[in-house]
C-alpha cells in the first residue's frame, strides 16, 4: 500500500438498528487518497459520509473490507490522524489553551513545549488574547479556530474533517475556509474532507468523490484540475474552470440527492 | 446568544480604541473628535449606570418581599397563638422558641452543653456525607464505565433503593450499638445511592463528540477517564451533593431518634417523650441552619469547580 495515505478497499459497514434490523450505511466502498492530497466527498443526507470518515479514524470498524493509513491497516485508533468534528467536540472544561495543547498532553509532551507550542498554534488562527477563555465564551467561528488548531498541533500526516464548516454562517465559512487552505499549503498534510456543499468541495479539493445514496458506495471521482495557489474561495468560484467541473460534478450528484429527498420524503 | 452579545460589545470597545488612536495623527481635527468619544463614552456609562440602579432596586424588592413573608409567616404563628386561636401546648410559639434556644445554649441540656449536641450530629452527618460520596462516586463511575457489571447488578441496585433505607437504621443499631458508627452508617446509605446514581447518569451522558474527540487526539483510556468523563460527571455529582447533605442530616438525626446517648436527634426525641413542641422546634430550626450554611459551602465550591460553565440566563440577563 505503500504511495497512497488512506486506502478504503471494499468496505461495508453495517449497523443493528435498535428495532434488530440491519442497515447497511456503506456497501463496497473503493477510493484512496494521495499523499499531501485534499479529497473531498460530497453526497446526500445520510449516504455515510461521517461513517467512512470514523472508520479511517478507527473510530469505528468495517463489517467488511480493509481501511489502510500510511500503508498500515486501521486497527483501533489511528495514530498521526487529525480530526476536525462537525459538531462541537471541544472540551468545555478546559481553555482554548488547554484544548489546543491537549493532542500533545495525550502524547506525553513537556507541559511547558506543549503551552508553548499551543501558544504559536492560537496565535497562528488568529485567536492570541483569548487563551484563557472558556468555548462557551467564543463564538462558532472562534471555537471552530480552536478545533483547527488542536487538530493541527500534533501535525498529523492524515486530516479528517466533517463537514467542520457546516454550522457557520457563509462568510465565516468562507473564511475558515480559506485559513485551512493557507495551513494545509503550507504543511501539505492528506486531507480527507466531508461536505454536502459542492461549491466548497471543488475550491478546497484535489480530488471530489461523489457518493450514492443508502447504502453509500463510490458514484464516481472527479479530479480538480484547477491551479494552485487558488486564492480565496470566494472568487476562484467564478472562474470557467470551476464553473464547467462545478456543472460535470452536479450532473452527477443531482440524481442522489433527488433519490435521497424523495426516500426522505415518502414522495 | 453570548457570543453574540460579546462580539457586540468587542465590536463597539475596539472600534472606540481605533478611532482614539486614529485621533493622534489627525492634529486639529484631534479635539472634535476626542469630544465625540468623550459624549459615546458619557451616553455609555449612563446607560450601564442606570442599568445597575434598576438591577439593585429589583434586587431590593426581592429581600422586601421575602421578609414580608417572614414576617407574615412568625408573625401569624406569634399571634394565633397568643390569642389562643391556636393552642400553643401542642404547636409552641415563636417567642417561646427563641427562649429555649437561649436557655440550650445558656443552660446546656440533659445530655450536656448544646454545641457538643451540634457536634455530635454534625459529625455523624459529615462522615455520612464523606463516605457515601466517596463510594458513591467510584461505584457510579465504575459501572458507568462497565456496561456488563452494570447490567448484572441493575437488579440487586433496584431493589437496594427501593428498600425504606431508613429501616436499615434500626439493624445497624442493632448490629453496631448506640455510638458513631450506626448513625454514620445510616447517613452514608442515604448519601450513597443520590450520588451514585447521579455519578452513573453523569458518566452516561458524555457528549459522544467530545469523547470521540479525545480519543482521535491519541487519549489512553485512563486520559479518557481523567479529561473528559471525570469532569463531565462532575457536573451531576456536584449538582447532587446539594441535596445530599440534607439527606446526611435525616440519616444522623434519626439514628438518634432510633437510639443515642447524645445529638440533635436524641434532644427531639425527648422533647417528644416530654410534650415538649419547644424542644422539637428549636432543635428544628437549629438543624434547618445548619443544612443551609453546608449547603452554602457546597455552592461556593460548586461555582468554582464549575467556572466553565456558561453562566446562567438570570444572572447574565438582568444587567
Amino acid at each position: 500500500m505503500a504511495g497512497t495515505a488512506i486506502e478504503i478497499r471494499d468496505v461495508t459497514k453495517r449497523f443493528l438498528t435498535p428495532r434488530g434490523e440491519v442497515f447497511t450505511a456503506i456497501r463496497d466502498v473503493t477510493f484512496a487518497v494521495e499523499p499531501g492530497q485534499f479529497c473531498a466527498v460530497v453526497g446526500p443526507t445520510g449516504c455515510g459520509k461521517s461513517t467512512t470518515l470514523s472508520l479511517v479514524s478507527g473510530l469505528d470498524r468495517p463489517s467488511e473490507g480493509s481501511v489502510w493509513v500510511g500503508g498500515e491497516q486501521v486497527d483501533g485508533i489511528t495514530d498521526g490522524v487529525g480530526f476536525m468534528f462537525q459538531a462541537d467536540a471541544l472540551l468545555p472544561w478546559k481553555t482554548v489553551l488547554q484544548n489546543v495543547a491537549l493532542g500533545l498532553i495525550f502524547r506525553k509532551v513537556a507541559k511547558k513545549e506543549a503551552v508553548e507550542r499551543a501558544r504559536d498554534w492560537i496565535r497562528r488562527v488568529g485567536l492570541a488574547g483569548f487563551e484563557d477563555r472558556y468555548p462557551h465564551q467564543l463564538s462558532g467561528g472562534m471555537r471552530k479556530r480552536v478545533a483547527m488548531a488542536a487538530a493541527w498541533i500534533t501535525e498529523p500526516q492524515v486530516l479528517l474533517m466533517d463537514e467542520p464548516f457546516g454550522a457557520l454562517d457563509v462568510q465565516t465559512k468562507a473564511i475558515m475556509s480559506n485559513e485551512l487552505t493557507q495551513l494545509w499549503e503550507g504543511s501539505r498534510p492528506s486531507v480527507l474532507f466531508i461536505t454536502h456543499d459542492l461549491e466548497e468541495a471543488i475550491a478546497l479539493a484535489d480530488r471530489v468523490v461523489v457518493m450514492t445514496s443508502s447504502p453509500g458506495g463510490v458514484k464516481q471521482v472527479f479530479d480538480i484540475d484547477i491551479p494552485r495557489p487558488r486564492g480565496s474561495v470566494q472568487e476562484i468560484r467564478f472562474g470557467s474552470r470551476f464553473l464547467e467541473l462545478h456543472h460535470e460534478i452536479w450532473a452527477t450528484l443531482r440524481d442522489e440527492v433527488e433519490r435521497a429527498y424523495a426516500r426522505t420524503a415518502g414522495v | 446568544m453570548h457570543s453574540t452579545n460579546d462580539s457586540g460589545s468587542n465590536g463597539l470597545i475596539s472600534g472606540l480604541e481605533q478611532a482614539s488612536q486614529a485621533a493622534r495623527p489627525l492634529g486639529g481635527a484631534e479635539q472634535a473628535l476626542h469630544d465625540r468619544i468623550a459624549s459615546g463614552q458619557q451616553s455609555l456609562d449612563e446607560r450601564t449606570r442606570q442599568a445597575s440602579v434598576a438591577f439593585r432596586r429589583r434586587k431590593l424588592k426581592v429581600w422586601g418581599a421575602r421578609l414580608a413573608i417572614a414576617v407574615i409567616i412568625i408573625g401569624g404563628w406569634q399571634l394565633f397563638t397568643a390569642m389562643g386561636w391556636v393552642d400553643k401546648f401542642f404547636y409552641a410559639q415563636p417567642s417561646g422558641i427563641w427562649n429555649r434556644l437561649w436557655d440550650y445554649f445558656e443552660n446546656g441540656t440533659e445530655f450536656g452543653s448544646y454545641p457538643d449536641q451540634i457536634k455530635t450530629t454534625m459529625q455523624e452527618a459529615l462522615y455520612g456525607f464523606l463516605i457515601g460520596t466517596g463510594i458513591g462516586i467510584v461505584m457510579g463511575v465504575a459501572l458507568g464505565l462497565n456496561r456488563f457489571l452494570a447490567e448484572v447488578l441493575d437488579p440487586f441496585i433496584k431493589v437496594v433503593n427501593a428498600i425504606p433505607r431508613i429501616v436499615l437504621g434500626s439493624i445497624f443499631i442493632v448490629a453496631f450499638g448506640i455510638g458513631l458508627t450506626p448513625k454514620v452508617l445510616l447517613a452514608a446509605v442515604l448519601v450513597f445511592f443520590i450520588v451514585f446514581f447521579n455519578a452513573f447518569q453523569g458518566v452516561r451522558e458524555v457528549d459522544r463528540n467530545v469523547l470521540n474527540n479525545a480519543k482521535v487526539l491519541g487519549a489512553s483510556r485512563w486520559q479518557v477517564i481523567r479529561h473528559v468523563i471525570m469532569p463531565s460527571a462532575m457536573t451531576w455529582i456536584l449538582a447532587s451533593l446539594h441535596s445530599a447533605f440534607g439527606f446526611a442530616i435525616v440519616g444522623a438525626v434519626v439514628g438518634e431518634v432510633l437510639g443515642a446517648q447524645q445529638g440533635l436527634g436524641l434532644l427531639i426525641k425527648s422533647a417528644q417523650g416530654n410534650f415538649d413542641p419547644y424542644g422539637v422546634f428549636a432543635n428544628m430550626f437549629v438543624i434547618a441552619a445548619l443544612v443551609l450554611i453546608v449547603e452554602f459551602v457546597i455552592e461556593r465550591v460548586e461555582r468554582r469547580l464549575m467556572a466553565w460553565r456558561p453562566k446562567v440566563q438570570s444572572e447574565t440577563a438582568l444587567v
